[in-house]
């Protein structure tokens, strides 16, 4: 998909507006939030395991070429093949190649948010294969032709009506009104392109460089229909999905639920060893991993390595103020939230996706809730000094901000110029607020500014007699 | 290059990690791999066998598995044969053509009719044998063969799976131990099971059954024969 991280500011405007949108994330707080908060009570060893689960990440990372050829050598020893993609361009081609030496006519796949960063699907269907989406959330979005808004709930954003419209209009036949006749629907079709696949792609949770396996997590049992009926199953990962052994994996499994949906255990975890075996009446014969880099060998050697421990559970942005009023669509790209104003600028780069490290409060609730304690706000600052270092900043707040460095370092004058300032604006004021204020009409258009009292604190404290 | 060199290459351009720490790091590595040590285990997981079964049946039905306790492997055909008469479905099984279960008695249910084999896409009810069990989550752990096809658990609408409560274990890590110790080493596809199918991806609404099993029933059995 196209990225569109610049019209953020105008996306989240008009995500304000949209109730409909607003309800859903609503949503998000009662059901995630709180599920994540009472997860993480009833299991007291919580804050240890997230400590673990950096830690493990951490050595992954700073062993991860020695990892890799571990993961590749058990993948080939247990009779699968490992596949390295630079890049998206690559990882699409292999992909392609791989469907075509298996005379794919469709595939099915289950969610992968590589296969959304790579833009799989739109390639395989103007090769002429059929990509057939099989997690009902990304289903739903793949027949109404829009992006992901959420990374593990894709279609968060749509209404039980909306959904009852699409698959009415798309499916045929009687209008469903309830989630379980729209679910039991979706089953139906989808059974039979299970059944029709002649290749299924899944994406990866953790990949085990012990024993060579491909670890997958789902509530809906859909990456095993997909990966156990075709002749030929392809794995798409990132090389951060690397974790030594199956130990570790276990580890980051309990952090991941938790964290995620407030479950104690998805309702599917899959460990997956190679083909199928001598004997087996069931799963693929051929077993392929593409493991694709596409920045992320580059973030090893920069500040952005922590944010590779990332397990996408999603914590982040549904802890996120920003997120969940603007909702995921307004990032403009595959990765909302938090996670995806720090990855999605070294992943489309920043001069595209400046505003995203700018849409924080910087409250710090994503780094709070993070499952591998990535400092996120430390890294969306990253961010903003690079875009500034870049100049990506529009003029004024450039200005803005050297106007106020320029000051802050001149205590006296900062005193001076805010003393003259409160007691003007004191003075502009109407009943103690102002409705407008010029260079702060962003502010100002909905709502008023509460006005200064006349004094700064530095005089009150001075007047009360207050020492440093 | 290779994009497997050239990617190798990066990686080890990005970590910088200096020449006199290349020794080290490969034994550290190495040492990893080998040990496959577990590391935190939940208190929860540290149970005595009784902890053990009670809590894995209060926490599998807490999301919506069915549970029971039988005290022998001859008690199961008939609580199969119970469980499709208590949800209107034909008395028809599809069952993995296991030893263990084929001791099972299943001629005790006349009216039952069972094939052995694989999952077939018009099977409504799927029987297999579960190869561990997890307190701290209340997971089934099953693990794929030749006489254990794994689509017995995913393709019907309701899967019935039978765990002895001997092999119900604390921890994901002490189960792992049991698929390790499979004849054949770890399996092709081995399946962490908890509960049925489900999705909230619909307006956040949770339903059962989205792809796989609507309905889940565990039939833990106490003893197993001789």
């Amino acid at each position: 998909m196209e990225a569109t991280p610049l019209a953020f500011a105008d996306r989240a405007s008009a995500a304000l507006d949209d109730p409909v949108l607003q309800t859903a994330l609503a949503g998000i707080r009662t059901g995630w939030v709180a599920g994540r908060q009472r997860a993480a009570e009833r299991l007291p060893e919580f804050e240890a395991l997230r400590d673990l689960g950096r830690d493990i990440k951490d050595h992954t990372l700073a062993c991860l070429d020695l990892y890799l050829e571990a993961f590749e050598a058990n993948v080939t020893a247990c009779g699968g093949t490992v596949h390295w993609a630079r890049d998206a361009a690559e990882a699409r081609v292999l992909v392609l190649e791989l469907c075509r030496a298996a005379g794919a006519r469709t595939v099915t796949k289950s969610k992968s948010m590589i296969s959304e960063e790579i833009g799989l699907n739109p390639f395989l269907e103007a090769h002429g294969i059929v990509p057939v989406e099989t997690d009902l959330g990304e289903y739903i979005l793949q027949i109404a032709g829009q992006p992901p808004s959420h990374i593990v709930g894709p279609a968060i954003h749509m209404t039980k009506d909306a959904v009852a419209d699409l698959f009415a209009r798309h499916h045929g036949g009687e209008r469903r009104e309830t989630a379980a006749d729209l679910v039991a629907e979706a089953r139906r079709i989808l059974r039979e392109r299970y059944l029709a696949a002649d290749v299924g792609i899944t994406g990866a949770n953790f990949l085990v460089a012990e024993t060579g396996s491909v670890v997958t997590v789902t509530n809906e049992g859909n990456a095993e229909l997909t990966q156990g009926l075709p002749r030929t199953h392809i794995v798409i990962a990132s090389l951060e999905k690397l974790v030594p052994t199956m130990a570790d994996a276990f580890t980051l499994l309990r952090l991941l639920a938790r964290s995620a949906t407030g479950q104690e255990f998805s309702a599917y975890t899959t460990v997956l060893t190679g083909p199928k075996r001598p004997g087996d009446r069931d799963g693929p014969e051929a077993f392929h991993v593409v493991l694709l880099d596409n920045g992320r060998t580059q973030m090893l050697g920069s500040e952005l390595r922590a944010m590779l421990r990332c397990i996408r559970c999603g914590a982040c942005m549904n802890h996120c103020p920003v997120y969940l009023a603007a909702g995921g669509h307004a990032y403009g790209w595959v990765y909302p939230g938090p996670m995806g104003s720090v990855l999605t600028p070294q992943l489309v780069g920043i001069e595209r996706a400046w505003p995203l490290p700018n849409a924080s409060t910087f409250c710090g609730r994503c780094e709070e809730v993070c499952p591998v304690r990535i400092p996120l706000p430390g890294l969306m600052r990253f961010w903003r000094e690079e875009q500034f270092r870049r100049r990506l900043v529009p003029p004024t707040a450039r200005h803005g901000l050297k106007l106020w460095g320029f000051l802050a370092r001149r205590p006296v004058l900062y005193r001076l110029v805010t003393g003259i300032a409160a007691r003007l604006l004191a003075k502009l004021a109407r009943g103690g607020r102002l409705a407008k204020l010029p260079l702060a009409e962003g502010w100002t258009a909905t709502r008023d500014l509460p006005a200064p009292q006349g004094r700064t604190f530095m005089s009150q404290w001075r007047a009360r007699g207050g020492h440093r | 290059m290779s994009a497997r060199d050239a990617i190798l290459a990066r990686v080890r351009h990005g970590l910088r990690r200096p020449a006199e720490a290349e020794a080290a790091a490969r034994a550290a590595v190495a040492a990893r791999l080998a040990a496959a040590a577990p590391n935190l285990i939940p208190a929860r997981g540290q149970l005595d066998r009784e902890g053990r079964i009670r809590l894995f049946a209060e926490l599998a039905a807490a999301v919506m598995a069915e549970v029971e306790r039988l005290d022998r492997l001859e008690d199961v055909p008939a609580a199969v044969s119970a469980c499709l008469r208590r949800h209107d479905l034909p008395q028809k099984i599809a069952l993995a053509p296991e030893p263990l279960l084929g001791q099972a008695r299943w001629e005790s249910q006349p009216l039952l009719r069972v094939r052995r084999g694989g999952a077939e896409p018009d099977d409504a009810v799927g029987v297999t044998l579960a190869v561990a069990g997890v307190a701290e989550t209340g997971t089934l752990v099953l693990a794929s063969a030749a006489d254990r096809p794994t689509l017995l658990a995913f393709l019907p609408e309701t899967s019935i799976v039978v765990l002895p409560a001997d092999w119900i274990e604390g921890s994901y890590e002490q189960a792992w131990m049991r698929v390790r110790a499979l004849p054949g080493g770890v399996p092709r596809s081995v399946n962490l099971v908890t509960g049925p199918s489900r999705t909230a991806d619909i307006a956040q609404k949770l339903e059962l059954g989205a792809h796989g099993p609507k309905r889940l029933l565990v039939l833990i059995v106490e003893q197993l024969p001789g």
